[in-house]
């Protein structure tokens, strides 16, 4: 649900966590996202960095520059100017795919656990957009809500050691993109050549809370080739402008 | 300029400094120092500012020639430092030679110790911060721990350094058992009355399983009213995460930006380099205290950093 007024919690003596609500849900996420800019905007004397989630911010601050009551005074009266906040159009990301085979080991697993064909599932994850609700767990991971219910498959009861970068996976009701190689339990449908966290990068993450993404299925030729690309300099990714499709396919 | 050769790197040696900040909204968690005020000091005893770069040094130390006339300090945990076999003297500007070695011993006390070096420890800067996040390979040396066949630089540094050692009152020392003061929330309310009294009278111990990330403790289970999980949201450092098992986890440096276990408490800031130094079998206990109290104490803690700025100043050759 999403509170009348913001709950303001302590965590610790340097940060200070605003709780807007206390579900998964897009409008909520808007809030937070309103109230992330309404606070970069309003630079408020002693804050020093705000981490924004699915339905909280954590405010950093600096005690020798602010005191919790003075940044819940400010804090309350921003929440309640947040909704004339400007709110940046959200944007689309493509992110091309190359499904199952040995990018996507377990898309087979997948598809018998819903009983589906492996064409069904990819029909099912391509088929439709996903609000990044948050970044975390791992620089430039996108938390992303949407996927359908159809194809939700509990994690591998043994995570693997090492998931290679790019991976597209499926936790239970979630789906992701690993930015980097690490061990994880995730069941891997696919694989994306795109690079998601690039430290040079200005922001460092591809993909920005707020924003959407669509997976395009590719062929592993493409792969291949959009990789060749990627390491050129040569690749054009596809961003635009989000607009709400008219039916997401399968729902 | 090339300042230390690695010989052998020690169990997981890194290049920290304070951190990495303004990046945690896109999952970038903030490293740095574990135990800021034994990496503080540190610097402030060879002459470096108060951030730059030193080398973080858990448990099994390194060996490392000295490639140029500098100066060096140890302090933190005590791992039996020595120069050319003879003891170095820990907490204190020590002068050494090129082709001196200094090297690590047994662990004696604390799990964390940090070598500061004239100059400071000269890496790339990635995103504001020279400290290293092995996980994902960013900042530090080539975003790694240091590895045998290394070799280290130092930016220039013409500053006066410490002569003698740091008076005993700024020298902490390491105690088998230690109060965490905490300041509870920010899902307290996700606790049985009994799980909060739980957590705040038992006594913990510290298990095996602590790294840069956090430092999980044995002890009572703590109730919790219905269930672990809550929606992710962001995690301070010290933050008492109480996973569906029961048992806190503190979390440090290297800890996620996010996560989606019930947090209960969160340690106060002067009290983290406790918990940076606390050994496996060590017992801690957690007491409450107000926000207000906690900022007094970082209050007293900056008087204590601006002191020992001063003596040093007011001592150094």
């Amino acid at each position: 649900m999403i509170y009348e007024t913001p709950r303001f919690l302590p965590g610790g003596d340097s940060a200070l966590f605003v709780e807007l609500g206390d579900a998964i849900d897009p409008e909520l996420n808007r809030r937070v996202r309103r109230m992330h800019l309404a606070i970069e905007a309003a630079r408020l004397t002693g804050v020093v960095e705000v981490v924004p989630a699915y339905c909280s911010l954590l405010v950093y601050y600096e005690p020798r520059r602010t005191s919790p009551e003075d940044l819940v005074a400010a804090l309350g009266l921003l929440s309640r100017r947040a909704e004339e906040q400007e709110f940046p159009r959200p944007m689309i990301t493509e992110v091309p795919t190359s499904y199952g085979g040995e990018h996507g080991r377990d898309l087979e697993f997948v598809a018998g656990h819903s009983g589906l064909s492996g064409e069904e599932v990819v029909h099912l994850h391509a088929g439709r957009d996903y609000l990044i609700y948050m970044l975390g767990f791992i620089p430039g991971f996108p938390y992303l809500g949407g996927m359908s219910p159809r194809i939700s498959t509990p994690r591998l009861a043994t995570p693997r050691a090492k998931i290679p970068a790019g991976s597209v996976g499926i936790a239970g009701n979630q789906t992701g993109i690993y930015p980097e190689e690490s061990p994880g339990g995730w069941r891997l449908i696919g694989r994306t050549p795109l690079q998601l966290f690039h430290p040079d990068n200005k922001p460092p993450a591809l993909l920005q809370m707020g924003d959407y993404v669509r997976f395009l299925p590719i062929t592993d030729s493409e792969f291949r080739l959009i990789s060749e690309q990627l390491e050129q300099g040569t690749y054009r990714l596809k961003q635009y402008a989000f607009t709400e499709r008219v039916n997401n396919e399968g729902a | 300029m090339k300042a230390l050769e690695v010989i052998r790197p020690g169990m997981l040696t890194t290049v920290q400094d304070s951190g990495r900040y303004g990046y945690q909204q896109y999952g970038v968690p903030v490293c740095g120092a574990v135990d800021g005020y034994a990496f503080t000091v540190a610097n402030l005893l060879v002459g470096n500012s108060k951030g730059d770069a030193c080398l973080e040094i858990s448990l099994l130390g390194p060996c490392l020639r000295v490639l140029g006339d500098t100066v060096v300090a140890v302090t933190g945990a005590d791992l039996s430092p020595t120069v050319n076999d003879s003891p170095l003297s820990m907490w204190e500007a020590v002068a050494v030679r090129c082709g001196d070695i200094i090297s690590f011993g047994e662990p004696r006390t604390g799990c964390r110790s940090y070598l500061a070096i004239a100059g400071g420890i000269d890496v790339p800067d990635v995103m504001g911060s020279r400290s290293t996040y092995v996980r994902s390979r960013l900042g530090g040396l080539h975003g790694r721990p240091i590895r045998s066949g290394d070799s280290l630089h130092t930016g220039a540094s013409r500053h006066p350094f410490l002569t003698g050692k740091l008076p005993r009152q700024y020298i902490p020392e390491h105690m088998a058992e230690n109060t965490l003061r905490v300041i509870l929330g920010p899902q307290h309310d996700r606790f049985t009355e009994k799980g909060i009294h739980t957590f705040l009278s038992s006594e913990y111990t510290v298990t095996a399983q602590a790294d840069r990330m956090g430092c999980r403790l044995e002890g009572p289970p703590i109730e919790h009213r219905n269930g672990a999980d809550i929606v992710s949201d962001g995690i301070p450092p010290g933050a008492v995460q109480v996973p569906a098992n029961g048992l806190p986890i503190v979390l440090l440096a290297d800890r996620q930006t996010t996560g989606g276990y019930t947090k209960i408490a969160t340690v106060s800031t002067v009290d983290m380099p406790k918990v940076a130094q606390a050994q496996l079998g060590d017992r801690v206990r957690f007491s409450e205290i107000a926000c207000s109290e906690a900022h007094q104490l970082l209050s007293e803690y900056r008087d204590t950093i601006a002191d020992i700025k001063h003596y040093i100043r007011s001592n150094s050759q």
